[in-house]
């Protein structure tokens, strides 16, 4: 694997994505309609628990549908092509960093539409941030190789939610609880346990796709 | 009878459990009282299924080295034991966590489930469980199917692992071994529960082992006849 080989194929991807616009209008849109259905739902949300808790859960859904294209969108001659070209290791690389970008600019729309419409309570800015990123990265990455995984299948759209859901939760639960510290404005020193695990879970997560990739990629 | 020993002591040991775990005097305990019986059904479903799930995980690491059958069917009947092992912890917790923790009535405003990080995180094993048969139902060629829930069970268990062992410590919970302490100490059994606690946990164990060594060979012979 070189760098310059994922460079390439995330290059490859941006491309792509820029040539069908609609797919990443489509996702956008998605974010803010849904945030804009929760606001007429909820009204303003003051509640903190139940803020953090709603901003999560729309990005969630948001992160599923975004991600799962990245594999179940190419077509059987694209991959194939792809095999040819490049090894299994870097197409996986380079597929997680350009859905980690594309996740969080997802969360940070998100953010925004969420500070516009349902109110913004979060008291330190910095660690929210800090911790949305690191969300992003990780949703990104296990939805990245999940839909590898589903794409597999004959009914892989289905399956996207039914296999990514459970193996999200210990991600979710974490960045619940460090995003809920950051609107609670608490100080840093509660949430660096939180934030070890976060960096933890990313690594982890990304070098297991690393090392079982392969297995998925041939035929 | 040389290969058999260890189900007859399986036996003995769940016999034993049963007898021993309704019968003998246990520790006096507020608000437990009797139900601190439930160790040694309930927890040791528990260690149970980490055992059969650990040996899904094994048989699917050595599946992806050698691609041999043999390896998948017992992957996949690992996980089905799991799967009862589960389901009987959650229920046995459930149950337990309710008459314990919980307020009258059984179903109030917060619902039946009470909330705590083991009972939880079980239930998203059970998730994974049930998702990793989906996944295999899904994919109709049975190498690629083996090949592609070895990977995810890879995938989950690794992710599992640092929900079920990792996290716990950093919640606070009702649940003993929470909030940073060690799972069992000594305020939680003692010598009277140990002498039941310890073999019924070896018992329910081997007794998966065998109950998945049965569907194996069931499987196994399946195959046989259809070929």
């Amino acid at each position: 694997m070189a760098a310059k080989e994922v460079l390439h194929l995330m290059g490859k991807e941006l491309s792509l994505e820029l040539r069908q616009r609609n797919a990443l209008n489509g996702i956008l849109l998605y974010v803010i309609s849904t945030v804009f259905i929760a606001y007429l739902s909820f009204k303003h949300v003051i509640d903190p628990p139940t803020w953090n808790a709603l901003f999560w859960i729309i990005l969630l859904f948001a992160s599923v549908n975004a991600v799962s294209k990245s594999f179940l969108q190419e077509n059987k001659g694209r991959l194939l092509y792809l095999y040819t070209l490049a090894s299994p290791r870097s197409v996986i690389t380079a597929k997680i960093l350009y859905n980690m970008a594309l996740v969080a600019l997802l969360s940070l729309l998100n953010f925004a539409c969420y500070s516009l419409f349902i109110g913004n309570s979060v008291q330190d800015i910095t660690l929210f941030l800090i911790v949305l990123l690191l969300g992003s990265a990780g949703l990104a990455s296990v939805l990245a190789m999940v839909s590898a995984i589903a794409s597999k299948t004959n009914n892989s759209t289905g399956l996207m939610a039914v296999l990514s859901f459970p193996i999200l939760i210990p991600l979710l639960l974490t960045l619940i609880k460090a995003s809920k510290n950051a609107v609670d404005g608490l100080d840093w020193s509660v949430s660096y346990s939180l934030l070890i695990v976060l960096v933890a879970l990313n690594l982890l997560v990304f070098a297991l796709a690393y090392l079982l990739f392969p297995y998925l990629w041939k035929d | 009878m040389k290969k058999n020993w260890w189900k007859i002591v399986a036996v003995a040991l769940v016999a034993y459990t049963i007898l021993g775990g309704f019968l003998f005097d246990v520790p006096r305990r507020a608000i437990l009282h009797e139900s601190i019986r439930n160790v040694h059904f309930h927890v040791c479903m528990w260690f149970a299924m980490l055992f059969t799930m650990t040996a899904a995980l094994v048989f699917g690491i050595r599946y992806l080295l050698k691609f041999r059958t043999e390896d998948d069917i017992y992957a996949s009947e690992a996980m089905n034991i799991s799967i009862l092992f589960s389901a009987l912890g959650v229920i046995t917790g459930s149950v337990w966590a309710k008459f314990t923790w919980s307020e009258w009535p059984l179903l109030s405003l917060k619902g039946w489930w009470v909330d705590d990080v083991k009972l939880n995180g079980s239930a998203i094993c059970m998730l994974v469980f049930l998702a990793y048969l989906v996944l295999r139902g899904a994919i109709d060629e049975e190498q690629k199917s083996a090949r592609i829930a070895a990977v995810y069970s890879i995938f989950a268990y690794v992710i599992m692992i640092v929900l079920l062992l990792i996290l716990p410590r950093l919640t606070d919970s009702l649940h003993p071994g929470n909030g940073g302490n060690p799972g069992f100490s000594q305020y939680d059994l003692d010598s009277r529960m140990r002498i039941v606690f310890y073999p019924a946990i070896i018992g329910w164990t081997l007794l998966g082992v065998w109950m998945m060594q049965l569907r194996v060979r069931i499987k196994k012979l399946e195959r046989k006849t259809e070929l």
